[in-house]
């Protein structure tokens, strides 16, 4: 039985590649992503995901006391007069870093349609499949010394960011178990097998680029499988490894797959990944809404906050923006099965790092429960509404990136990153 | 070894020696069902469409490419129709059938299989209900395809499957097309009707007005007003317990279809509406009977278009106008979709009829490769398809081919339970790491890294090439006889063509060497070439794209 090796020597493959006339294109590896700290280095961005809408009232906007609580206490932070849920006792202390938004507002109150909206700031298009954020961030920002995709979702989203009218490249590359699994990064034959094996499909290759040169190369194929390639020999690949972290450190972003997915986050951020989501599923608590997030937040409390902690010990924070936000939040009113359902009409999420004001909150909820049933009343809305498509111009600007550039898409239609402008008060020098 | 697990294998091995040497004649299998008695009409519509291209070429100024050979169009059929590339059982049969029709006889038979029915129902449902899980309960995607099987099995007319679609009442879990209604239910607001109305216009009518919901569009005629009016026809459909309904009165008053203004407290009722041919609604049955009665009216020029366009596009894997669903309006120019259209009406609204005319015509038998011409002579080419286009294969498409290649006989309905069971678990983890095409799934897709690296590395790679049991790869390796042999059955198992001058004499190169090799264990060193050669196969680019 030939011996399954760990990776692919990088030497190893390039010289028999190189003696089998193989154009493999592999810059040197390049150390400088790693070594560029604050404002010198790239904006990267993660996205916290909070699969099935996470409730506000249970996580940074608690209303203690009035009628849509839940027996929930709150707690002091360390920005005063901000107090958020108890069940996020060390995000508690790291709230001076980050801006609260408690007034995002969506119309969007299914998951596919409010997962679309969030995650591309447009309502869901059967016409025309916009790009997430991350997509825009990768393919706006590359860098060609990183030899890993630039665009990660780590994590099992069932709406995982996809690149739309970018195109299949900058889908999000997906890792389902962070941590754990390496998702085919591996070869299982020996380097000089692999070497003879791309030898034959070079062949092949050949075989069938001719009489169609062009249309064989606009498919991706040979660029993709020696991008693949080039990242299966890659140093890079180490980022996706929790091996050389420290037990404290693991210990501290919680043996989760969503904590395992944060520390990795970090990882592949300092080796110049430009944009990573780390989804944590599992709030759609239409029963048992309480105890459903006291578990879920059990996980996104150590793991955001290490998070912070850790990005802002190794001053990548101010080049990092961090992003925690879900399809929608979760009514005011509690169901007969003890949950809450889901609510668009406000909704909250937090944003930290990249330039984001620190230690501020934006918008205010009622607390009353609001009466749907009685028509030609207003509509409740929260104070200092914020719009999704605001949002991501904010972050989009605070990138350096032109937010609302004009794009022809492949149908020839023509559409822009976001329509909304960014929002000054959000930004550090706001 | 029990007496009946031996017979089992020794059946399997003894088919298997014809496949991998048959050489000699063979009668055509019983299987296959006589050509139809349509024949003749199949071949004035078939010479309508030549003679349509040949003139659009002439006028372009374009020498199309020349015929692709049986064995590649046997492929583009088996993909299209079933999903898959063919078995090594089917390529040896086909090319035992000597008949100068055995395309025509083999199309024959694809279109009767159940493979065909149950394939091309998934396919056509995806654009009517999308791929997400949709409403909870009172969705049931596996129904709404059985009963669209169902429909293409027995031939059912185009017009009258949309008919039931639009218009039929029932229960999900029973009556299979009243999925399609309940698709749009949404959570504690009843049904989208504005969700169905862009569903009707874009599938069955080929046009995209989504964005007149909200205002008039911005290219072309549609009003907001006009999408407003067809939202109406849905306004008295509802899902109750006992499944999908027309409702007149409710709560003792009429049933009304209203729209709320933005920043009004109050409803504007809207009556149905139709924005043009007012005559073609029947005055019977509820409002969603007259909804599809007009959809489908034998002068519907749209309904029929849109029909026609979707169909090559699933044969090609690229629609002739794009995006599938949003065509021009119909002209007075005749161009190849009228003709399709015109030629679909006049047999029945038989969508086999219409695979049959795309199938059959010149255009689908073109090669895709063009030897000795520029890069700009092959785009203007592939811009008036006077080239066979090059599509990716659906992921669907790719494990599916995977699985067959691992397998010298046919993986079908009849298929031994495990090997369907394994293929179906595999296959939703393929398509987990592959990743699921989008909903407008004739969308141009180009190949990404996780695909690169699951089809290099990934476990399906990996057991379908491996040399054990009855998989392909050990039954080729025993029962070829020569280097060449094996080399040659490789190929046609997994790209349905012998290999070329080059490929051959690399390959058995290779095989010879393993044979004769002293560093250790030859039976080994076969086994590893065979194996290194299926990867080197599975990793082709012809293997994941359509040519």
């Amino acid at each position: 039985m030939p011996s399954v090796p760990e990776t692919i020597s990088r030497r190893h493959l390039l010289h028999t590649m190189s003696a089998l006339g193989l154009t493999l294109s592999m810059p040197a590896m390049s150390t400088q992503a790693a070594a560029r700290r604050r404002t010198e280095r790239p904006k990267s961005v993660i996205t916290l995901w909070m699969g099935g809408g996470i409730s506000q009232l249970e996580s940074w906007d608690p209303h203690p006391g009035t009628p849509s609580s839940d027996d929930l206490r709150a707690i002091n932070t360390s920005v005063e007069g901000l107090r958020i849920s108890e069940f996020l006792p060390q995000m508690a202390d790291q709230m001076h870093r980050t801006t609260v938004i408690r007034s995002l507002t969506s119309e969007e109150g299914d998951h596919e349609r409010g997962t679309f909206f969030v995650k591309t700031g447009y309502r869901l298009d059967p016409t025309l499949t916009y790009p997430a954020l991350g997509a825009i961030a990768a393919s706006e920002l590359p860098d060609p010394t990183v030899e890993i995709p630039q665009h990660i979702c780590l994590g099992t989203d069932q709406f995982w960011p996809q690149g739309g009218y970018l195109g299949n490249e900058w889908d999000a590359f997906r890792i389902l178990d962070p941590g754990h699994s390496q998702m085919n990064l591996k070869s299982a034959v020996t380097d000089a097998r692999l070497a003879s094996r791309m030898h034959g499909l070079d062949i092949l290759s050949r075989v069938f680029r001719h009489g169609r040169p062009a249309a064989e190369s606009s498919t991706l194929h040979e660029k993709t499988t020696q991008d693949a390639l080039r990242m299966m020999s890659s140093e890079q690949l180490r980022a996706f490894e929790l091996s050389d972290e420290p037990i404290l450190v693991r210990a501290a972003y919680g043996d989760s797959r969503f904590g395992r997915g944060c520390l990795i986050a970090r990882r592949l951020v300092e080796t110049g990944v430009r944009a990573v989501e780390v989804s944590l599923d599992g709030f759609d608590t239409h029963v048992a809404n309480l105890s459903g997030h006291q578990s879920q937040l059990a996980m996104l409390d150590p793991a955001f906050a290490t998070l912070l902690q850790d990005l802002a010990n190794r001053d990548l924070l101010d080049s990092t923006v961090v992003l925690c936000i879900g399809e929608f939040g979760r009514t005011p009113q509690i169901n007969p099965a003890s949950g809450r359902d889901h609510w668009p009409v406000w909704f909250s999420c937090v944003v930290a790092g990249g330039g984001f004001r620190a230690g501020h909150v934006v918008g205010a909820t009622p607390g009353e429960i609001p009466d749907r049933r009685r028509p030609g009343r207003p509509k409740p809305r929260p104070s200092d509404p914020v719009t999704v498509p605001q949002l991501y111009a904010t972050i989009l600007k605070t990138m350096g990136i032109q937010w609302d550039k004009e794009i022809m898409t492949p149908s020839g239609r023509p559409t822009s990153f976001t329509k909304s402008e960014p929002l000054a008060s959000l930004l550090g020098d706001g | 070894m029990k007496p009946l697990s031996i017979l089992f294998c020794g059946s399997i091995a003894g088919f298997l020696i014809f496949a991998v040497r048959s050489a000699g004649h063979i009668a055509p299998s019983p299987r296959a069902a006589a050509v139809l008695n349509t024949e003749e009409q199949i071949h004035v519509a078939v010479k309508r469409v030549d003679d349509w291209f040949r003139d659009h070429w002439t006028e372009a100024g374009i020498k199309p490419a020349g015929r692709v050979d049986d064995l590649t169009l046997l492929r583009r059929l088996s993909l299209a129709l079933h999903g898959t590339i063919p078995s090594l059982e089917e390529i040896r049969s086909f090319t035992s059938d000597t008949s100068k029709h055995r395309i025509a006889r083999w199309l024959s038979k694809m279109l009767e299989d159940q493979r065909f029915a149950d394939y091309f129902s998934e396919r056509l449902v995806r654009p009517l209900v999308g791929i997400d899980k949709g409403p909870f309960i009172v969705f049931r995607r596996d129904r709404l395809t059985d009963w669209l099987a169902e429909q293409i099995v027995k031939d059912r007319p185009w017009s009258q499957i949309v008919n039931r679609l639009i218009a039929g009442n029932g229960l999900w879990t029973q009556d299979g097309h009243s999925n399609f209604i309940t698709s749009a239910l949404l959570v504690n607001q009843g049904i989208d009707e504005n969700r169905l109305t862009g569903k009707t216009l874009r599938s069955f009518l080929g046009q995209r007005i989504d964005c007149a919901q909200c205002h008039d569009h911005f290219f072309a005629e549609w009003k907001q007003t006009d999408f407003q009016g067809l939202a109406a026809f849905y306004g008295q459909a509802k899902v109750t317990a006992g499944g999908v309904i027309d409702r007149e009165i409710e709560g003792g008053q009429p049933l009304v279809y209203e729209v709320v203004v933005p920043g009004s407290k109050d409803g504007r009722v809207v009556e149905p509406a139709v924005p043009f041919h007012p005559e073609w609604l029947s005055d019977k049955g509820s409002r969603r009977d007259q909804l599809a009665s007009w959809v489908t009216h034998s002068n519907n020029r749209r309904f029929r278009r849109a029909a026609a366009n979707r169909i090559w596009g699933l044969m090609f894997g690229q629609a002739w106008h794009e995006p599938v669903d949003d065509l021009p309006n119909p002209g007075d120019k005749q161009g190849l979709l009228d003709i399709l259209a015109g030629e679909f009406r006049d047999h029945n609204d038989s969508l086999k009829f219409l695979i049959r005319l795309i199938a059959r015509s010149d255009t689908f038998a073109l090669r895709s490769d063009v030897p000795h011409v520029a890069d700009e002579t092959y785009g203007k080419m592939e811009e008036h398809w006077a080239v066979f286009p090059l599509v990716r294969l659906r992921p669907e498409q790719v494990i599916g081919s995977m699985f067959q290649a691992g397998s010298i006989l046919t993986i079908d309905q009849n298929s031994h339970v495990f090997t369907r069971f394994a293929r179906f678990t595999s296959e939703n983890e393929f398509l987990q790491q592959y990743g699921e095409v989008p909903k407008d799934e004739l969308l141009r897709q180009t190949g990404t890294i996780p695909q690169a690296l699951l089809r290099m590395n990934g476990r399906f790679t990996r057991d379908l090439s491996k040399t054990e049991l009855l998989s392909s790869p050990a039954l080729i390796l025993s029962y070829s006889g020569s280097s060449k042999s094996i080399v040659e059955n490789s190929f046609l198992t997994c790209l349905t063509r012998y290999p070329t001058a080059e490929e051959l004499k690399e390959f058995v190169r290779r095989m010879a060497g393993a044979t004769v090799a002293d560093n250790g264990d030859q039976e080994e060193n076969q086994k590893s070439s065979m194996e290194d050669l299926f990867w080197v196969l599975f990793n082709a680019p012809e293997f994941s794209w359509n040519h």
